[in-house]
């Protein structure tokens, strides 16, 4: 168990070359047809299925890269990088609903969630840990015959687009651990609404300019990425291999949020200090991650 | 034990004394009359009503009003709601202070618009089951009660009709504190004069929820349909909630309690009905009178104190450090899941000689011996 927490290699789903290339022929052909399809749709309430997927073409855009980063023994904020997708991403227009999670676990492939929830089909099933999303993933995976994974931070930060919010404090290196600590808090202090835990009919949160519903609102969404701290020298060049922990995974949202894999509701594990996600819910994204997909342009820029 | 032969000796007293009594009495109100009266606002907890620390001149008769107001509240985040019984619009009832020797004159009013009938028991005062028996107020009455505050201390008011009524109302959260500083101020045990530069006032209330057939909490349209659910819950002794000043989040995030490195904070923290054990994550009790009654000595250097359940206690430390602090009852569970958190936010420097993280973490660099 603790090897696992701090393995390198975090891949849940590595499929096959023959799957890959079956599956960009599918991705090509129906591309047009899915586009025609979605582009008829305005109203946010529809019935997520796994059909309602948002094919979100290349291109390219600055990450605010994940995890911890010091420099000369002072935290920093993370650098930014130049990211760019040279193929499209298949992603599910919405967060997996409470209804399909439950067929999942009515086949068997998913555990049930703790409390007696209800299985709607135009609510987002939230309190889910990562492993939970993973199973889920693994089974549609299998009852599609197609690869379905969480995306990594990476991914999921460029199809949020503009509702992408950047965890950089831009205090400036000089800032001690305390000034940066009561900034973050204040920061995560400032997103938080009054009475926004309860989740809302998938939709509620509007739509992005990539065609995704409900980025960034009462939900975070698990991601594939490891926890990771970095340290940088001087020049601001990694001063050794980022130490990665992958029994923490990274929830995206209205901020980002390092969650412990098993963890399902964050409200109930996080620490004395600080505002944990909401709710914690998932996406999936289709066909499998690798350097292909994208390419790191460019080097570290640095605020 | 009062038989024939007593009787008749109280009889020979009574009539001794009878005359004098009356006497004193009339002394008594005259030099009462005389004295100087002064009205204060009550403000909603944290925070508490200018007051001066060191009494200015002599004792004089301070007026507060209080409007009893029964109303449904939320108490989380998730949106759970009580039909709270409150002092004044809020859980808890608002912290009145005054100085030992002050005379509290309490307008207590239960406006017709209520249902039930309520009445304060004064912790701090002596008699009539702490003037809970002459303050009976039903909807559409008020009352006036004056006590002597004779005894220093932070002290717990609560609402106390008699029997079930009793804990229902003070779990309803109806129930708060009063400060009665020393003339002369606050002092550690040697005579040295404590200030503080500023006082929040945590009152810690426990709920109990009834929960329906999902584990979902219920809601009710009016208290008394609530109420043989709660009974059954509070029978239980097992809180759904231990929230801080009336909700799971009221002082943490935009509404976390600010202070400065330097600032000497007094914390008021009462429990009108249970144990507690406030804790000050990262921080210490520099002085805590744990009884919270000025006349003891105050222990010094906490780490932990406790808060017997209906009594109130007095902590004042000093920041040190900048940061988020967490300010939590140390049963942990109750801490983290059942809301008994608040947040410090600490402006000023860090201080590298009380703690450093000498190497930030990085792999581990020395295998160690088995």
């Amino acid at each position: 168990m603790q090897l696992r927490r701090i393995m390198n290699i975090c891949r849940s789903n590595l499929p096959g070359v023959a799957m890959r290339i079956t599956i960009y022929t599918i991705i090509g052909l129906l591309s047009v047809a899915i586009v025609f399809y979605f582009m008829g749709r305005s109203d946010g309430s529809m019935r997520q299925n796994t059909a309602d997927i948002v094919i979100v073409p290349p291109g390219e855009f600055l990450y605010r890269t994940s995890g911890e980063f010091n420099k000369n023994n002072r935290p920093i904020d993370a650098p930014l990088k130049k990211i760019k997708f040279t193929k499209p991403l298949t992603i599910m227009r919405a967060q997996v609903s409470e209804m399909d999670y439950q067929k999942c676990v009515d086949a068997g492939g998913c555990k049930p969630l703790s409390q007696s929830n209800p299985s709607r089909s135009d609510f987002p099933v939230v309190g889910v840990s990562w492993q939970d999303a993973t199973d889920y993933a693994n089974w549609l995976s299998n009852q599609t015959s197609e690869i379905w994974r969480l995306p990594t931070d990476i991914e999921w930060s460029y199809v949020a687009g503009s509702r992408f919010k950047d965890d950089a404090l831009a205090l400036g290196e000089d800032a001690d651990f305390a000034q940066r600590w009561i900034a973050r808090y204040d920061l995560e202090s400032a997103r938080k609404l009054e009475g926004d835990h309860k989740t809302q009919k998938i939709g509620s949160f509007g739509e992005n300019e990539k065609g995704l519903l409900d980025i960034a609102g009462n939900v975070w969404e698990w991601t594939n990425s490891c926890f990771s701290r970095n340290n940088l020298n001087a020049d601001g060049q990694p001063a050794n291999e980022p130490f990665v922990v992958c029994g923490i995974r990274i929830t995206a949202g209205q901020h980002r949020a390092y969650v412990s894999d098993f963890i399902r509701d964050a409200r109930g594990g996080g620490c004395a200090a600080g505002i944990p996600p909401s709710n914690l819910g998932f996406r999936l994204i289709k066909g499998e991650e690798g350097s292909s997909l994208f390419e790191k342009l460019g080097s570290i820029i640095r605020r | 034990m009062i038989n024939r032969r007593n009787a008749l000796l109280l009889t020979a007293i009574s009539a001794m004394t009878v005359p004098s009594l009356v006497n004193s009495e009339k002394a008594w109100a005259e030099e009462v009359s005389k004295l100087p009266r002064k009205k204060v606002d009550l403000v909603p907890a944290p925070n508490v009503h200018p007051h001066d620390q060191v009494a200015k001149d002599g004792p004089k008769v301070v007026e507060f009003r209080m409007v009893i107001q029964e109303k449904q509240i939320t108490i989380d985040d998730d949106g759970t709601k009580v039909h709270a019984f409150t002092y004044d619009g809020d859980v808890p009832g608002p912290l009145m202070v005054v100085h030992q020797g002050d005379y509290v004159e309490l307008t207590l009013v239960n406006p017709e618009t209520n249902t039930l009938e309520h009445n304060i028991d004064f912790h701090a005062s002596t008699g009539a089951l702490g003037g809970g028996a002459l303050t009976i107020v039903n909807p559409g009455e008020e009352v006036v009660l004056r006590f002597k505050a004779d005894r220093a201390g932070a002290f717990v008011y609560h609402c106390a009709p008699g029997n079930v009524m009793t804990p229902w109302h003070v779990v309803s959260g109806m129930n708060g504190a009063i400060l009665v500083l020393p003339r002369d101020g606050l002092k550690d045990g040697a005579g040295k004069s404590l200030q503080y530069d500023k006082i929040y006032y945590i009152a810690e209330q426990d709920f109990y929820i009834p929960k329906d057939e999902d584990g979902k909490y219920k809601t009710y349209d009016t208290p008394l349909e609530s109420f043989p659910d709660m009974e059954a819950v509070m029978r239980t002794l097992t809180p759904t909630h231990v929230v801080f000043n009336g909700h799971a989040s009221s002082m943490t995030g935009a509404k976390a309690l600010p202070a400065k490195v330097g600032d000497r904070v007094l914390i008021i923290h009462a429990q009108a009905n249970r144990d507690s054990r406030p804790h000050l994550i990262g921080g210490h009790g520099d002085y805590v009178w744990e009884t919270g009654k000025f006349a003891n000595p105050p222990l010094l250097d906490m780490e932990t104190w406790f808060v017997r359940g209906g009594s109130a206690s007095a902590a004042l430390y000093t920041f040190k450090q900048p940061g988020i602090y967490a300010y939590v009852t140390h049963n942990l569970i109750e801490a983290a899941m059942l809301g008994g958190t608040a947040h410090f936010k600490v402006e000023g420097e860090w201080n590298n000689d009380l703690m450093k993280q000498v190497a930030a973490p990085r792999p581990i660099t020395k295998t160690d011996k088995k």
